[in-house]
């Protein structure tokens, strides 16, 4: 039976078992949307700009494992899901995002609401294709799941002319993929990895290092079996976090530029370092020539690419995170070495050097996350970038079926309400609880009107410092405290340059409480500590839509510690007092 | 591994689509990858592209280059031609205008001396068609440039590679 592209659409996402689609119609995606209407098979979700959708897709996917599937128009429905194309990328979640297109004899005539999106894209995804011919459509749907979500997962973008969409023509949907140019690895090289065993085995002083490619893999599980058979500590970076839960008696923390005195001391003083599933990027490493300096380095990654690019490795081994830990599970011998004074002296330090914030009695972030530590046992955190995030990851507790929803890699402000979104419509049954900033929040703010079509609640925290605090905390830290365009309460009527925040400060905009209620929604203003827990309360009572809480928060709290771009892991500023105070 | 930079020769198949060309060029650009020469053309399979590409580079950046190339989608196979026996040559076109009788003559004679063609002339103009590898074309065009820099125009492809048969070392 001879059957439009539309039709063959609708029928391939079936097929893929989508259940959720984040779409945006337009006018060279009209077609598509007319195939949709009535469509029961998956809840078609309407955001309000492509960025919120994109992110919300790409929450979706962490949050469940499955491929988020994005259906925009052409030309600025297009190039509005570049960032999160981007940020799906660097994090490699599973994405397929389709894009209308000008018909195929309007393309490079500069057609109304034409761009070359595959261009645009080809170097911040996995794939990107047009498709040119009608009797393609089918294996190009089948070739973009196939790719997004086998190896180490990514966005592709599929452009889909708008003739194409009308055109008839066969209504199979292939069965089988086979592609010569693209076969992701298979299986471990189990020479290299009863080398790594081995080497595990007999150092002195291990240290497992568990980057985001675990938590991709879902290899949390294989990682407990892992050290079931072996006793070393672990530190994640902030991808990784919640690979092991975080209560786990080998757990130390996460390490790297905010992370804890007893994650980055090991790195720096390891004899082994075996690393999985992370790229050893610079916020992870500080100083290469001091990373590790003492170690040597098994690393285990899907991706070649990060083998030896930045850290050079004594074994590498080429291998899904997940498979690589459960066949080294099977193969661990017995340890050699007695390591507990290495864990006592770790954990020791852990015990005595806590990552701390003391706002003396008033309102920190950390309580506002310790709140959410005590009230879920499962639960699904999104961040969004900045110190709302870099907080998070580091008093945030991860247990049971809990999960850290981050935008790690590109560090994408207002990723975190839509991602929050896209969590809670793939896992229902979940709590999901969105900590932001004022400033991130404000990027994808009109999202909050999806969540409420949608009909889902979330608790949306905002931390009001009314700065851009982390590049605020920057300026303070290494600019001589010049606040240049981090406070977001100035005016024009302010005057000079302004890097004294105090009581005569206009008033923030937008009122947080009353946007809320624009929106149908609880609002919620906490400025005590001791009113947090009554806020969560009220959120909770909401079953069917979200509820927003702005925690007024000190406007210059740091997160600390910090290693400072380019220095050692081992150089950790704890403290830091502002001049002249 | 070796610090210091050296050329390198990759030959790569790739898919024959609208597309893969730029995708390989951007890798490069986008990195910042040193990139001398790239050439591209069907192969005796018409859905399969080869691409021959000469680059500058260390050992552990052209290491990330090779598993860069690997790693792309459209990419079916990286060989890595640099310490291999190949054959590697490059077309260079010299077109060169208002000459003199004797400049004429001396061009016939030096093209005969280097081993090349002339393959198109008229009274006072020529076009030389030199096939040698790269280093031999710089050669050449190092040679007319002294002599005809404001009355020429030179073209260079680039080189295309083929491993070879009956050498067994360069």
């Amino acid at each position: 039976m001879k059957i439009k592209g539309t039709q063959l659409f609708v029928k391939a996402l079936k097929e893929e078992g989508v259940d959720t689609l984040f779409a945006y119609p337009g006018g060279m995606a009209i077609d598509i949307f007319d195939a949709l209407y009535g469509e029961t098979a998956f809840n078609v979700v309407l955001p309000r700009h492509e960025q919120g959708l994109v992110h919300a897709a790409d929450g979706y996917a962490r949050a469940t494992g499955k491929t988020g599937v994005c259906l925009v128009t052409s030309g600025p429905g297009a190039t509005n899901l570049v960032t999160g194309i981007a940020t799906a990328n660097f994090d490699s979640v599973p994405l397929v995002c389709f894009t209308g297109q000008v018909p195929t004899n309007l393309i490079g005539n500069d057609a109304f609401q034409e761009v070359d999106i595959v261009g645009i894209c080809r170097s911040i995804c996995k794939y990107a294709v047009t498709v040119r011919r009608r009797e393609d459509l089918g294996r190009i749907i089948k070739e973009a799941f196939y790719i997004a979500r086998t190896g180490k997962p990514g966005p592709v973008v599929v452009d889909f002319p708008k003739d194409i969409q009308n055109a008839l023509g066969s209504d199979e949907y292939p069965q089988e993929v086979s592609m010569r140019s693209y076969k992701p690895s298979a299986g471990v090289h189990m020479g290299q990895l009863k080398k790594a065993a081995e080497m595990l085995c007999s150092a002195k002083r291990p240290l497992l290092l568990i980057g985001g490619g675990v938590n991709v893999s879902r290899g949390g599980e294989a990682l407990s079996a892992v050290l079931e058979k072996v006793k070393a500590p672990v530190v994640t970076t902030v991808m990784g976090k919640g690979a092991i839960p975080t209560d786990h008696p080998l757990y130390l923390g996460n390490m790297g530029m905010h992370g804890c005195a007893a994650a980055n001391t090991a790195v720096s003083e390891c004899d082994l370092l075996f690393s999985v599933g992370t790229r050893f990027n610079d916020r992870i490493t500080g100083k290469i020539e001091e990373f590790a300096k003492n170690a040597k380095i098994v690393h285990i990654d899907i991706d070649a690419a990060s083998i030896s690019r930045n850290i050079v490795v004594d074994v590498p081994i080429v291998a899904d995170a997940k498979e690589a830990l459960s066949r080294l599970a099977e193969i661990l011998p017995p340890q050699k070495h007695d390591v507990s004074e290495w864990v006592e002296k770790l954990t020791s330090i852990k015990k005595q050097r806590p990552i701390v914030q003391d706002g003396g009695g008033s309102l920190t972030p950390k309580d506002v996350i310790d709140e959410i530590n005590r009230r879920y046992r499962d639960v699904i955190v999104t961040t969004d970038v900045g110190q709302n995030q870099m907080w998070t990851t580091q008093f945030l507790e991860l247990k049971g079926k809990s999960r850290l929803i981050t935008s790690g890699g590109l560090g994408t402000m207002g990723f975190g309400l839509p991602a929050a979104i896209g969590a809670k419509l793939g896992c229902p049954d979940m709590p999901v609880v969105c900590v932001s900033g004022d400033g991130g929040v404000q990027m994808n703010i009109q999202e909050l009107a999806t969540a409420v079509c949608q009909e889902i609640p979330l608790t949306l925290c905002i931390l009001n410092n009314s700065y851009l605090g982390n590049v605020r905390q920057w300026q303070e830290m290494f600019y001589g405290g010049r606040y240049s365009c981090t406070c977001l309460r100035k005016r024009k009527s302010c005057g000079e340059w302004c890097s004294s925040p105090n009581a005569e400060c206009p008033p923030y905009i937008p009122d947080f409480v009353k946007l809320a209620e624009s929106y149908g929604l609880q609002g919620i203003r906490v400025t005590r500590r001791e009113d947090i827990s009554a806020a969560f309360d009220r959120a909770e009572s909401c079953k069917n839509a979200p509820t927003v809480i702005e925690f007024i928060i000190d406007r210059e709290s740091n997160v600390l510690p910090m290693v400072p771009g380019g220095n050692a892991l081992s150089e950790m500023v704890t403290e830091f007092k502002k001049e002249g105070r | 591994m070796d610090n210091t930079s050296r050329k390198r020769w990759i030959s790569l198949y790739v898919e024959n689509d609208v597309g893969v060309l730029a995708k390989i060029a951007g890798l490069f650009s986008g990195k910042s990858y040193n990139l001398k020469s790239l050439t591209v053309g069907e192969t005796e399979d018409p859905t399969v592209s080869r691409m021959t590409i000469s680059l500058m580079g260390d050992d552990k950046t052209f290491e990330q280059i090779k598993k860069q190339l690997n790693r792309s989608v459209e990419v079916i196979k990286v060989l890595d031609f640099t310490d291999l026996p190949i054959h590697k040559k490059e077309i260079l076109f010299i077109k060169i205008h208002s000459l003199k009788k004797d400049e004429m003559e001396e061009i016939f004679r030096s093209a005969a001396v280097f081993g090349i063609n002339i393959c198109d002339c008229d009274r006072a103009s020529v076009i030389l068609e030199s096939v040698k590898t790269e280093s031999e074309n710089d050669d050449v065009l190092k040679y007319y440039k002294k002599y005809y820099l404001s009355r020429m125009e030179a073209v260079r492809g680039g080189s295309v590679a083929v491993e070879s048969v009956s050498k067994s070392e360069r």
